[in-house]
Protein backbone atom coordinates (compact mmCIF):
# COMPACT_ATOMS: atom_id res chain seq x y z
CA UNK A 1 0.00 0.00 0.00
CA UNK A 2 2.74 2.41 0.85
CA UNK A 3 4.51 1.46 -2.37
CA UNK A 4 1.56 2.54 -4.48
CA UNK A 5 1.29 5.71 -2.46
CA UNK A 6 4.86 6.56 -3.33
CA UNK A 7 4.31 5.86 -7.02
CA UNK A 8 1.32 8.15 -7.10
CA UNK A 9 3.08 11.09 -5.48
CA UNK A 10 3.08 13.75 -8.21
CA UNK A 11 6.55 15.18 -7.63
CA UNK A 12 9.23 15.43 -4.98
CA UNK A 13 9.65 18.75 -3.24
CA UNK A 14 12.84 20.13 -1.83
CA UNK A 15 13.41 19.77 1.92
CA UNK A 16 14.75 22.65 3.93
CA UNK A 17 15.71 23.67 7.47
CA UNK A 18 16.01 27.19 8.76
CA UNK A 19 17.36 29.05 11.76
CA UNK A 20 14.74 31.05 13.62
CA UNK A 21 15.41 34.63 14.68
CA UNK A 22 16.03 35.31 18.34
CA UNK A 23 13.00 37.12 19.84
CA UNK A 24 15.05 40.24 20.60
CA UNK A 25 15.76 40.84 16.93
CA UNK A 26 12.06 40.73 16.02
CA UNK A 27 11.53 43.98 17.92
CA UNK A 28 8.12 44.59 19.42
CA UNK A 29 6.80 41.32 20.85
CA UNK A 30 4.48 42.69 23.51
CA UNK A 31 2.78 46.11 23.71
CA UNK A 32 0.41 47.57 26.28
CA UNK A 33 -3.14 48.16 24.99
CA UNK A 34 -4.42 51.75 24.82
CA UNK A 35 -5.72 53.07 28.16
CA UNK A 36 -9.36 53.30 26.99
CA UNK A 37 -9.37 49.70 25.84
CA UNK A 38 -7.88 48.59 29.14
CA UNK A 39 -10.54 50.56 31.06
CA UNK A 40 -13.29 49.03 28.97
CA UNK A 41 -11.89 45.59 29.75
CA UNK A 42 -12.66 46.13 33.43
CA UNK A 43 -16.00 44.63 34.54
CA UNK A 44 -16.61 47.41 37.02
CA UNK A 45 -16.25 50.17 34.43
CA UNK A 46 -18.64 48.50 32.02
CA UNK A 47 -21.21 47.87 34.73
CA UNK A 48 -21.09 51.38 36.14
CA UNK A 49 -21.51 52.82 32.68
CA UNK A 50 -24.67 50.73 32.28
CA UNK A 51 -25.99 52.16 35.55
CA UNK A 52 -25.20 55.71 34.43
CA UNK A 53 -26.94 55.11 31.12
CA UNK A 54 -30.04 53.79 32.91
CA UNK A 55 -30.07 56.82 35.23
CA UNK A 56 -29.92 59.16 32.23
CA UNK A 57 -32.80 57.39 30.49
CA UNK A 58 -34.81 57.50 33.72
CA UNK A 59 -34.20 61.22 34.26
CA UNK A 60 -35.06 62.07 30.66
CA UNK A 61 -38.27 60.07 30.67
CA UNK A 62 -39.40 61.42 34.06
CA UNK A 63 -38.81 65.02 33.00
CA UNK A 64 -40.62 64.45 29.76
CA UNK A 65 -43.66 62.83 31.41
CA UNK A 66 -43.60 65.44 34.22
CA UNK A 67 -45.75 63.43 36.61
CA UNK A 68 -43.94 63.12 39.96
CA UNK A 69 -46.85 61.20 41.48
CA UNK A 70 -46.46 58.30 39.05
CA UNK A 71 -42.83 58.60 38.03
CA UNK A 72 -40.52 60.87 40.04
CA UNK A 73 -37.27 61.95 38.45
CA UNK A 74 -33.99 60.27 39.22
CA UNK A 75 -32.76 63.34 41.09
CA UNK A 76 -35.93 63.51 43.24
CA UNK A 77 -35.55 59.84 44.08
CA UNK A 78 -31.92 60.30 45.02
CA UNK A 79 -32.87 63.24 47.21
CA UNK A 80 -35.58 61.20 48.92
CA UNK A 81 -33.16 58.32 49.33
CA UNK A 82 -30.46 60.52 50.77
CA UNK A 83 -32.80 62.19 53.26
CA UNK A 84 -34.18 58.77 54.17
CA UNK A 85 -30.67 57.57 54.90
CA UNK A 86 -29.66 60.76 56.75
CA UNK A 87 -32.77 60.70 58.93
CA UNK A 88 -32.01 57.10 59.81
CA UNK A 89 -35.39 55.76 58.68
CA UNK A 90 -34.12 53.62 55.83
CA UNK A 91 -31.15 52.19 57.77
CA UNK A 92 -33.46 51.28 60.67
CA UNK A 93 -35.88 49.52 58.32
CA UNK A 94 -33.00 47.81 56.59
CA UNK A 95 -31.70 46.47 59.90
CA UNK A 96 -35.11 45.00 60.75
CA UNK A 97 -35.32 43.38 57.33
CA UNK A 98 -31.78 42.04 57.34
CA UNK A 99 -32.07 40.59 60.81
CA UNK A 100 -35.14 38.64 59.77
CA UNK A 101 -33.51 37.63 56.55
CA UNK A 102 -30.31 36.33 58.13
CA UNK A 103 -32.24 34.35 60.73
CA UNK A 104 -34.32 32.70 58.04
CA UNK A 105 -31.34 32.15 55.75
CA UNK A 106 -29.25 30.55 58.49
CA UNK A 107 -32.10 28.30 59.59
CA UNK A 108 -32.74 27.30 55.99
CA UNK A 109 -29.09 26.45 55.42
CA UNK A 110 -28.89 24.38 58.60
CA UNK A 111 -31.95 22.38 57.61
CA UNK A 112 -30.58 21.97 54.09
CA UNK A 113 -27.34 20.61 55.55
CA UNK A 114 -29.32 18.02 57.52
CA UNK A 115 -31.31 16.94 54.47
CA UNK A 116 -28.25 16.73 52.23
CA UNK A 117 -26.28 14.74 54.79
CA UNK A 118 -29.17 12.29 54.93
CA UNK A 119 -29.39 12.22 51.15
CA UNK A 120 -25.72 11.52 50.49
CA UNK A 121 -25.49 8.83 53.14
CA UNK A 122 -28.64 6.78 52.56
CA UNK A 123 -30.79 5.88 49.60
CA UNK A 124 -33.90 6.60 51.62
CA UNK A 125 -32.56 10.08 52.33
CA UNK A 126 -32.04 10.65 48.61
CA UNK A 127 -35.62 9.67 47.87
CA UNK A 128 -36.90 11.79 50.74
CA UNK A 129 -35.02 14.85 49.57
CA UNK A 130 -35.95 14.49 45.92
CA UNK A 131 -39.62 13.93 46.74
CA UNK A 132 -39.79 16.88 49.11
CA UNK A 133 -37.91 19.19 46.75
CA UNK A 134 -40.10 18.29 43.82
CA UNK A 135 -43.13 19.05 46.02
CA UNK A 136 -42.02 22.30 47.61
CA UNK A 137 -39.53 23.84 45.17
CA UNK A 138 -42.12 24.82 42.54
CA UNK A 139 -44.39 26.22 45.26
CA UNK A 140 -43.81 29.96 45.70
CA UNK A 141 -42.84 30.28 49.35
CA UNK A 142 -45.06 33.32 49.68
CA UNK A 143 -48.06 31.07 49.00
CA UNK A 144 -47.44 29.54 52.42
CA UNK A 145 -47.82 32.93 54.11
CA UNK A 146 -51.58 32.65 54.81
CA UNK A 147 -50.93 29.31 56.46
CA UNK A 148 -47.94 30.68 58.35
CA UNK A 149 -50.05 33.58 59.62
CA UNK A 150 -52.57 31.07 60.89
CA UNK A 151 -49.90 29.01 62.66
CA UNK A 152 -47.52 31.65 63.93
CA UNK A 153 -49.63 34.81 63.94
CA UNK A 154 -48.67 38.25 62.71
CA UNK A 155 -45.00 38.65 63.35
CA UNK A 156 -41.46 37.62 62.67
CA UNK A 157 -41.96 33.85 63.07
CA UNK A 158 -44.35 33.75 60.12
CA UNK A 159 -41.95 35.61 57.88
CA UNK A 160 -39.04 33.47 58.98
CA UNK A 161 -41.09 30.38 58.24
CA UNK A 162 -41.65 31.40 54.64
CA UNK A 163 -38.01 32.45 54.24
CA UNK A 164 -36.83 29.06 55.47
CA UNK A 165 -39.12 27.48 52.94
CA UNK A 166 -37.75 29.56 50.11
CA UNK A 167 -34.11 28.86 51.04
CA UNK A 168 -34.20 25.24 52.11
CA UNK A 169 -35.29 23.50 48.92
CA UNK A 170 -33.22 25.49 46.47
CA UNK A 171 -30.06 25.08 48.53
CA UNK A 172 -30.64 21.41 49.32
CA UNK A 173 -31.35 20.59 45.68
CA UNK A 174 -28.20 22.30 44.44
CA UNK A 175 -25.92 20.95 47.14
CA UNK A 176 -27.13 17.43 46.64
CA UNK A 177 -26.77 17.67 42.87
CA UNK A 178 -23.24 18.99 43.40
CA UNK A 179 -22.31 16.14 45.73
CA UNK A 180 -23.57 13.46 43.36
CA UNK A 181 -21.68 15.08 40.49
CA UNK A 182 -18.28 14.76 42.18
CA UNK A 183 -16.16 12.62 39.89
CA UNK A 184 -15.63 8.98 40.75
CA UNK A 185 -11.86 9.47 40.37
CA UNK A 186 -11.77 12.19 42.98
CA UNK A 187 -13.87 10.09 45.35
CA UNK A 188 -11.57 7.10 44.93
CA UNK A 189 -8.51 9.31 45.34
CA UNK A 190 -9.93 10.59 48.62
CA UNK A 191 -10.64 7.08 49.82
CA UNK A 192 -7.19 5.77 48.99
CA UNK A 193 -5.82 8.52 51.26
CA UNK A 194 -7.71 6.80 54.05
CA UNK A 195 -10.48 9.40 54.40
CA UNK A 196 -13.78 8.11 55.71
CA UNK A 197 -17.09 9.43 57.05
CA UNK A 198 -17.15 13.02 58.25
CA UNK A 199 -13.59 13.82 57.15
CA UNK A 200 -14.33 12.44 53.70
CA UNK A 201 -17.43 14.63 53.39
CA UNK A 202 -15.79 17.83 54.64
CA UNK A 203 -12.42 17.41 52.93
CA UNK A 204 -13.38 15.84 49.63
CA UNK A 205 -17.10 16.03 48.86
CA UNK A 206 -17.85 19.56 50.07
CA UNK A 207 -14.92 21.34 48.37
CA UNK A 208 -15.43 19.30 45.21
CA UNK A 209 -19.11 20.22 45.17
CA UNK A 210 -18.44 23.82 46.13
CA UNK A 211 -19.37 25.40 42.78
CA UNK A 212 -22.83 23.83 43.05
CA UNK A 213 -23.07 24.69 46.74
CA UNK A 214 -22.20 28.31 46.05
CA UNK A 215 -24.74 28.60 43.27
CA UNK A 216 -27.28 27.08 45.68
CA UNK A 217 -26.39 29.71 48.27
CA UNK A 218 -26.85 32.45 45.67
CA UNK A 219 -30.21 31.16 44.51
CA UNK A 220 -31.29 30.66 48.11
CA UNK A 221 -30.26 34.21 48.94
CA UNK A 222 -32.20 35.65 46.01
CA UNK A 223 -35.29 33.61 46.88
CA UNK A 224 -35.09 34.62 50.53
CA UNK A 225 -34.69 38.31 49.72
CA UNK A 226 -37.63 38.31 47.30
CA UNK A 227 -39.84 36.32 49.62
CA UNK A 228 -39.07 38.56 52.55
CA UNK A 229 -39.88 41.83 50.76
CA UNK A 230 -43.05 40.29 49.37
CA UNK A 231 -44.10 39.03 52.80
CA UNK A 232 -43.46 42.44 54.35
CA UNK A 233 -45.55 44.07 51.66
CA UNK A 234 -48.45 41.77 52.49
CA UNK A 235 -48.71 42.45 56.16
CA UNK A 236 -45.90 44.81 56.89
CA UNK A 237 -45.45 45.53 60.53
CA UNK A 238 -44.11 42.90 62.81
CA UNK A 239 -43.95 43.61 66.49
CA UNK A 240 -44.22 47.35 66.04
CA UNK A 241 -41.33 48.01 63.65
CA UNK A 242 -41.56 47.40 59.96
CA UNK A 243 -38.88 46.51 57.47
CA UNK A 244 -38.15 47.77 53.98
CA UNK A 245 -41.24 46.18 52.47
CA UNK A 246 -43.37 48.01 54.97
CA UNK A 247 -41.52 51.25 54.21
CA UNK A 248 -42.47 50.88 50.54
CA UNK A 249 -46.06 50.01 51.39
CA UNK A 250 -46.39 52.91 53.83
CA UNK A 251 -45.08 55.50 51.42
CA UNK A 252 -47.34 54.26 48.67
CA UNK A 253 -50.27 54.89 50.99
CA UNK A 254 -48.96 58.41 51.56
CA UNK A 255 -48.59 58.80 47.77
CA UNK A 256 -44.96 59.71 48.37
CA UNK A 257 -43.75 58.01 45.22
CA UNK A 258 -40.18 59.26 45.48
CA UNK A 259 -39.85 57.43 48.78
CA UNK A 260 -41.38 54.30 47.26
CA UNK A 261 -38.66 54.46 44.63
CA UNK A 262 -36.06 55.07 47.33
CA UNK A 263 -37.26 51.94 49.14
CA UNK A 264 -37.10 49.91 45.94
CA UNK A 265 -33.62 51.24 45.23
CA UNK A 266 -32.51 50.13 48.68
CA UNK A 267 -33.81 46.64 47.99
CA UNK A 268 -31.90 46.56 44.72
CA UNK A 269 -28.77 48.06 46.26
CA UNK A 270 -28.65 45.39 48.95
CA UNK A 271 -29.15 42.74 46.29
CA UNK A 272 -26.33 44.20 44.20
CA UNK A 273 -23.95 44.46 47.13
CA UNK A 274 -24.55 40.89 48.29
CA UNK A 275 -24.35 39.48 44.77
CA UNK A 276 -21.62 41.76 43.43
CA UNK A 277 -19.41 42.08 46.47
CA UNK A 278 -19.95 39.25 48.94
CA UNK A 279 -20.69 36.34 46.61
CA UNK A 280 -18.30 37.62 43.97
CA UNK A 281 -15.45 37.82 46.46
CA UNK A 282 -16.14 34.28 47.62
CA UNK A 283 -16.26 33.18 44.01
CA UNK A 284 -12.96 34.81 43.08
CA UNK A 285 -11.22 33.49 46.17
CA UNK A 286 -12.47 29.95 45.69
CA UNK A 287 -13.86 28.40 42.55
CA UNK A 288 -12.28 30.85 40.08
CA UNK A 289 -8.87 30.44 41.62
CA UNK A 290 -9.36 26.68 41.58
CA UNK A 291 -10.32 26.75 37.91
CA UNK A 292 -13.72 25.24 38.63
CA UNK A 293 -15.47 28.19 36.99
CA UNK A 294 -14.23 30.48 34.26
CA UNK B 1 17.43 -22.37 46.84
CA UNK B 2 17.19 -20.75 43.46
CA UNK B 3 20.05 -19.90 41.23
CA UNK B 4 20.37 -16.28 40.27
CA UNK B 5 19.68 -17.16 36.64
CA UNK B 6 16.61 -19.19 37.53
CA UNK B 7 13.06 -17.94 37.38
CA UNK B 8 12.15 -15.43 40.09
CA UNK B 9 11.33 -16.95 43.44
CA UNK B 10 7.63 -16.27 43.26
CA UNK B 11 7.15 -18.64 40.39
CA UNK B 12 8.53 -21.73 42.00
CA UNK B 13 5.43 -22.25 44.06
CA UNK B 14 2.45 -20.43 45.37
CA UNK B 15 0.16 -21.02 42.47
CA UNK B 16 -3.17 -22.63 43.18
CA UNK B 17 -4.73 -25.44 41.19
CA UNK B 18 -6.84 -23.01 39.28
CA UNK B 19 -3.75 -21.23 38.17
CA UNK B 20 -2.25 -24.43 36.90
CA UNK B 21 -5.45 -24.99 34.97
CA UNK B 22 -4.93 -21.81 33.06
CA UNK B 23 -1.33 -22.75 32.54
CA UNK B 24 -2.36 -25.75 30.51
CA UNK B 25 -2.49 -23.37 27.60
CA UNK B 26 1.25 -23.79 27.19
CA UNK B 27 2.24 -20.74 29.05
CA UNK B 28 5.63 -19.59 27.88
CA UNK B 29 8.09 -18.91 30.64
CA UNK B 30 10.88 -17.00 29.14
CA UNK B 31 13.42 -15.61 31.50
CA UNK B 32 15.67 -13.02 30.06
CA UNK B 33 17.96 -10.44 31.51
CA UNK B 34 17.74 -11.39 35.16
CA UNK B 35 20.40 -8.79 35.80
CA UNK B 36 17.79 -6.06 35.62
CA UNK B 37 15.34 -7.87 37.88
CA UNK B 38 15.04 -6.28 41.32
CA UNK B 39 17.39 -7.57 43.98
CA UNK B 40 14.60 -8.39 46.39
CA UNK B 41 13.27 -10.98 44.03
CA UNK B 42 16.52 -12.80 43.61
CA UNK B 43 17.14 -12.87 47.33
CA UNK B 44 14.05 -15.00 47.85
CA UNK B 45 11.85 -12.35 49.41
CA UNK B 46 8.22 -13.03 50.14
CA UNK B 47 5.63 -11.57 47.80
CA UNK B 48 4.28 -8.13 48.67
CA UNK B 49 0.94 -8.57 46.95
CA UNK B 50 -0.64 -11.94 46.37
CA UNK B 51 -3.72 -12.75 44.36
CA UNK B 52 -5.17 -16.20 45.06
CA UNK B 53 -7.62 -17.43 42.44
CA UNK B 54 -9.42 -14.11 42.30
CA UNK B 55 -12.75 -13.93 40.51
CA UNK B 56 -14.10 -10.42 40.23
CA UNK B 57 -17.61 -9.47 39.26
CA UNK B 58 -19.40 -6.18 39.00
CA UNK B 59 -22.98 -5.22 38.41
CA UNK B 60 -24.40 -3.13 35.64
CA UNK B 61 -28.10 -2.24 35.94
CA UNK B 62 -28.97 -5.29 33.82
CA UNK B 63 -26.15 -7.76 34.19
CA UNK B 64 -23.73 -9.31 36.58
CA UNK B 65 -20.46 -9.19 34.68
CA UNK B 66 -17.54 -11.46 35.44
CA UNK B 67 -14.47 -9.34 34.87
CA UNK B 68 -11.75 -11.81 35.79
CA UNK B 69 -11.85 -15.55 36.40
CA UNK B 70 -9.60 -17.20 38.97
CA UNK B 71 -6.60 -15.01 38.49
CA UNK B 72 -3.52 -15.66 40.62
CA UNK B 73 -0.23 -13.82 40.69
CA UNK B 74 2.45 -12.61 43.07
CA UNK B 75 4.07 -9.21 43.10
CA UNK B 76 7.47 -8.92 44.75
CA UNK B 77 8.98 -5.87 46.38
CA UNK B 78 10.74 -3.65 43.90
CA UNK B 79 9.12 -5.18 40.85
CA UNK B 80 7.69 -3.19 38.00
CA UNK B 81 4.68 -5.42 37.54
CA UNK B 82 2.62 -4.71 34.47
CA UNK B 83 -0.87 -6.07 34.01
CA UNK B 84 -1.49 -6.21 30.29
CA UNK B 85 -4.57 -7.20 28.39
CA UNK B 86 -7.05 -6.15 25.75
CA UNK B 87 -9.75 -3.73 26.82
CA UNK B 88 -12.47 -5.44 28.81
CA UNK B 89 -10.19 -8.09 30.28
CA UNK B 90 -10.69 -6.74 33.77
CA UNK B 91 -7.19 -5.37 34.32
CA UNK B 92 -8.40 -2.10 35.80
CA UNK B 93 -10.86 -4.07 37.89
CA UNK B 94 -7.98 -6.07 39.32
CA UNK B 95 -6.22 -2.85 40.25
CA UNK B 96 -9.35 -1.48 41.90
CA UNK B 97 -9.63 -4.70 43.85
CA UNK B 98 -6.02 -4.47 45.05
CA UNK B 99 -6.82 -0.90 46.07
CA UNK B 100 -9.73 -2.30 48.07
CA UNK B 101 -12.63 -0.75 46.19
CA UNK B 102 -13.97 -4.10 45.13
CA UNK B 103 -14.34 -7.40 46.96
CA UNK B 104 -13.54 -10.59 45.06
CA UNK B 105 -16.43 -13.05 44.86
CA UNK B 106 -13.89 -15.85 44.98
CA UNK B 107 -10.29 -15.90 46.10
CA UNK B 108 -8.49 -13.13 47.93
CA UNK B 109 -5.83 -10.47 47.80
CA UNK B 110 -3.21 -10.13 50.46
CA UNK B 111 -0.78 -7.31 51.07
CA UNK B 112 2.26 -8.30 53.14
CA UNK B 113 0.33 -11.40 54.17
CA UNK B 114 -2.71 -9.48 55.43
CA UNK B 115 -5.97 -9.65 53.51
CA UNK B 116 -7.01 -6.48 51.71
CA UNK B 117 -10.28 -5.21 53.18
CA UNK B 118 -10.64 -1.64 51.99
CA UNK B 119 -8.84 1.31 50.47
CA UNK B 120 -5.91 2.66 52.43
CA UNK B 121 -2.88 4.90 52.13
CA UNK B 122 -0.48 1.93 51.93
CA UNK B 123 -1.60 1.35 48.34
CA UNK B 124 -1.80 4.60 46.44
CA UNK B 125 -3.18 4.83 42.97
CA UNK B 126 -2.48 7.11 40.05
CA UNK B 127 -5.53 7.20 37.83
CA UNK B 128 -5.86 7.72 34.11
CA UNK B 129 -8.12 10.73 34.54
CA UNK B 130 -6.61 14.17 34.94
CA UNK B 131 -9.20 15.18 37.55
CA UNK B 132 -7.64 13.12 40.32
CA UNK B 133 -5.93 16.19 41.77
CA UNK B 134 -7.91 18.24 44.25
CA UNK B 135 -8.66 21.43 42.31
CA UNK B 136 -8.92 23.52 45.48
CA UNK B 137 -5.34 22.81 46.52
CA UNK B 138 -2.11 23.94 44.96
CA UNK B 139 0.35 21.44 43.56
CA UNK B 140 2.22 21.44 46.86
CA UNK B 141 -1.04 21.25 48.82
CA UNK B 142 -2.12 18.27 46.76
CA UNK B 143 1.09 16.38 47.42
CA UNK B 144 1.01 17.23 51.12
CA UNK B 145 -2.67 16.39 51.60
CA UNK B 146 -2.50 12.60 52.01
CA UNK B 147 0.49 12.89 54.34
CA UNK B 148 -1.23 15.50 56.53
CA UNK B 149 -4.36 13.36 56.66
CA UNK B 150 -2.30 10.43 57.84
CA UNK B 151 -0.50 12.06 60.69
CA UNK B 152 2.74 13.20 59.09
CA UNK B 153 3.78 16.52 60.58
CA UNK B 154 3.40 19.67 58.48
CA UNK B 155 7.13 20.30 58.24
CA UNK B 156 7.87 16.72 57.27
CA UNK B 157 5.13 16.57 54.68
CA UNK B 158 6.28 19.80 53.12
CA UNK B 159 9.86 18.61 52.90
CA UNK B 160 8.84 15.26 51.43
CA UNK B 161 6.39 16.93 49.05
CA UNK B 162 8.99 19.37 47.73
CA UNK B 163 11.45 16.51 47.31
CA UNK B 164 8.96 14.41 45.36
CA UNK B 165 7.94 17.36 43.21
CA UNK B 166 11.54 18.10 42.35
CA UNK B 167 11.99 14.46 41.36
CA UNK B 168 9.12 14.68 38.87
CA UNK B 169 10.40 18.04 37.55
CA UNK B 170 7.59 20.10 39.04
CA UNK B 171 9.85 22.01 41.43
CA UNK B 172 8.96 25.34 39.83
CA UNK B 173 5.23 24.79 39.98
CA UNK B 174 4.57 24.15 43.66
CA UNK B 175 2.24 27.12 44.17
CA UNK B 176 0.21 26.64 41.04
CA UNK B 177 -3.34 25.27 41.01
CA UNK B 178 -3.90 22.05 39.05
CA UNK B 179 -6.09 23.64 36.39
CA UNK B 180 -3.08 25.63 35.18
CA UNK B 181 -1.04 22.48 34.51
CA UNK B 182 -0.90 20.49 31.30
CA UNK B 183 -2.09 16.90 31.25
CA UNK B 184 1.41 15.50 31.61
CA UNK B 185 2.19 17.82 34.51
CA UNK B 186 -1.02 16.80 36.26
CA UNK B 187 0.00 13.15 35.97
CA UNK B 188 3.47 13.99 37.29
CA UNK B 189 1.89 15.75 40.24
CA UNK B 190 -0.33 12.73 40.92
CA UNK B 191 2.75 10.48 40.78
CA UNK B 192 4.60 12.80 43.16
CA UNK B 193 1.62 12.79 45.52
CA UNK B 194 1.64 9.02 45.59
CA UNK B 195 5.43 8.72 45.86
CA UNK B 196 5.71 11.20 48.73
CA UNK B 197 3.46 8.99 50.84
CA UNK B 198 5.96 6.15 50.42
CA UNK B 199 3.25 3.54 49.92
CA UNK B 200 4.00 -0.19 49.89
CA UNK B 201 2.68 -0.35 46.36
CA UNK B 202 2.29 2.37 43.78
CA UNK B 203 -0.54 1.51 41.43
CA UNK B 204 -1.06 3.13 38.08
CA UNK B 205 -4.17 2.66 36.03
CA UNK B 206 -3.20 3.53 32.45
CA UNK B 207 -1.84 6.85 33.68
CA UNK B 208 -0.48 7.87 30.30
CA UNK B 209 -3.36 6.71 28.13
CA UNK B 210 -4.83 10.21 27.86
CA UNK B 211 -1.51 11.85 26.99
CA UNK B 212 -0.14 12.64 23.57
CA UNK B 213 2.47 10.25 22.19
CA UNK B 214 5.47 12.53 22.76
CA UNK B 215 4.56 13.33 26.34
CA UNK B 216 3.81 9.68 26.99
CA UNK B 217 7.25 8.59 25.87
CA UNK B 218 8.87 11.23 28.03
CA UNK B 219 6.79 10.22 31.03
CA UNK B 220 7.65 6.55 30.56
CA UNK B 221 11.34 7.34 30.63
CA UNK B 222 10.87 9.58 33.66
CA UNK B 223 9.02 6.82 35.47
CA UNK B 224 11.84 4.38 34.77
CA UNK B 225 14.35 6.95 35.98
CA UNK B 226 12.31 7.48 39.13
CA UNK B 227 12.16 3.74 39.73
CA UNK B 228 15.90 3.55 39.25
CA UNK B 229 16.35 6.21 41.95
CA UNK B 230 13.93 4.87 44.53
CA UNK B 231 13.17 1.24 43.61
CA UNK B 232 9.54 1.30 44.66
CA UNK B 233 7.07 -1.46 43.86
CA UNK B 234 5.01 -0.55 40.85
CA UNK B 235 1.83 -2.15 39.57
CA UNK B 236 1.02 -0.74 36.19
CA UNK B 237 -2.05 -1.44 34.08
CA UNK B 238 -1.92 -0.87 30.36
CA UNK B 239 -3.39 -2.10 27.11
CA UNK B 240 -0.31 -1.12 25.12
CA UNK B 241 2.09 -3.97 24.52
CA UNK B 242 4.98 -1.59 23.83
CA UNK B 243 4.34 0.29 27.04
CA UNK B 244 4.26 -2.99 28.97
CA UNK B 245 7.55 -4.13 27.48
CA UNK B 246 9.21 -0.75 28.05
CA UNK B 247 8.04 -0.23 31.61
CA UNK B 248 7.64 -3.69 33.07
CA UNK B 249 10.15 -5.97 34.67
CA UNK B 250 7.45 -8.60 34.74
CA UNK B 251 4.35 -8.70 32.59
CA UNK B 252 1.10 -10.46 33.41
CA UNK B 253 -0.74 -11.13 30.17
CA UNK B 254 -4.49 -11.51 30.57
CA UNK B 255 -6.82 -13.12 28.06
CA UNK B 256 -9.82 -11.22 26.69
CA UNK B 257 -13.04 -11.04 28.66
CA UNK B 258 -13.37 -12.55 31.20
CA UNK B 259 -9.73 -12.05 32.08
CA UNK B 260 -7.68 -15.14 32.85
CA UNK B 261 -3.95 -15.41 33.20
CA UNK B 262 -2.45 -16.16 29.81
CA UNK B 263 1.20 -15.77 30.70
CA UNK B 264 3.69 -14.10 32.96
CA UNK B 265 6.75 -12.86 31.13
CA UNK B 266 9.92 -11.07 32.06
CA UNK B 267 11.02 -7.99 30.24
CA UNK B 268 14.74 -7.29 30.36
CA UNK B 269 14.14 -3.56 30.34
CA UNK B 270 14.80 -1.80 27.09
CA UNK B 271 16.78 1.37 27.01
CA UNK B 272 15.57 3.97 24.58
CA UNK B 273 17.80 2.96 21.68
CA UNK B 274 17.15 -0.75 22.22
CA UNK B 275 13.49 -0.22 21.42
CA UNK B 276 14.12 -0.44 17.72
CA UNK B 277 16.12 -3.64 18.16
CA UNK B 278 15.18 -7.20 17.34
CA UNK B 279 14.79 -8.40 20.93
CA UNK B 280 12.23 -5.71 21.63
CA UNK B 281 10.19 -6.55 18.57
CA UNK B 282 10.40 -10.24 19.25
CA UNK B 283 8.90 -9.81 22.71
CA UNK B 284 6.23 -7.47 21.41
CA UNK B 285 5.36 -9.92 18.66
CA UNK B 286 5.19 -12.79 21.10
CA UNK B 287 2.77 -11.01 23.39
CA UNK B 288 0.83 -9.78 20.43
CA UNK B 289 0.45 -13.35 19.21
CA UNK B 290 -0.67 -14.48 22.67
CA UNK B 291 -3.35 -11.84 22.81
CA UNK B 292 -4.62 -11.82 19.28
CA UNK B 293 -3.40 -15.03 17.69
CA UNK B 294 -2.81 -14.83 13.93
CA UNK B 295 -5.02 -11.83 13.47
CA UNK B 296 -2.83 -9.56 15.49
CA UNK B 297 0.37 -10.21 13.59
CA UNK B 298 1.27 -6.58 13.47
CA UNK B 299 0.92 -4.39 16.49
Amino acid sequence: MSDTAIKHAPFVRQEYTRDVQVPASIGEVKRALPILERLWNMDMVRRISILVLLAIIWETYARWSANPLLFPTFTDTMEAWWSGIISGVIPARLVVTLRMLLTGYALGLALAAVFVTLAVSTRFGTDLLSTLTSMFNPLPAIALLPLALLWFGLGAPSIIFVIVNSVLWAVALNTHAGCTAVSETLRMAGQTFGLKGFRYVTKILMPAAFPAILSGLKIGWAFAWRTLIAAELVFGVSSGSGGLGWYIFENRNLLDTANVFAGLLTVMAVGLVVEGVIFRTIEIKTIRRWGMQH
Amino acid sequence: MLAIEGPPAGNADGYTDTEQLTQIMQQPRVVTGISTAPDAQASGATPLVRAHGVTLQYKTPDHLVTATYRVSFDIFPGERYVILGPSGCGKSTILKAIAGFLKPVEGSFTLKGKPVTGPGPDRLMVFQEFDQLLPWKTVLGNVMFPMLENGVSRADSERRAREALTKVNLGDFVDVYPHMLSGGMKQRCAIARAMAMKPDVLMMDEPYAALDALTRRKMQDELLQLWNDIRFTLVFVTHSIEEAVILGSRILVLSPHPGQVRAELNSPGFAYDARSGAAFHELVQKISFMLFGDRGGSH
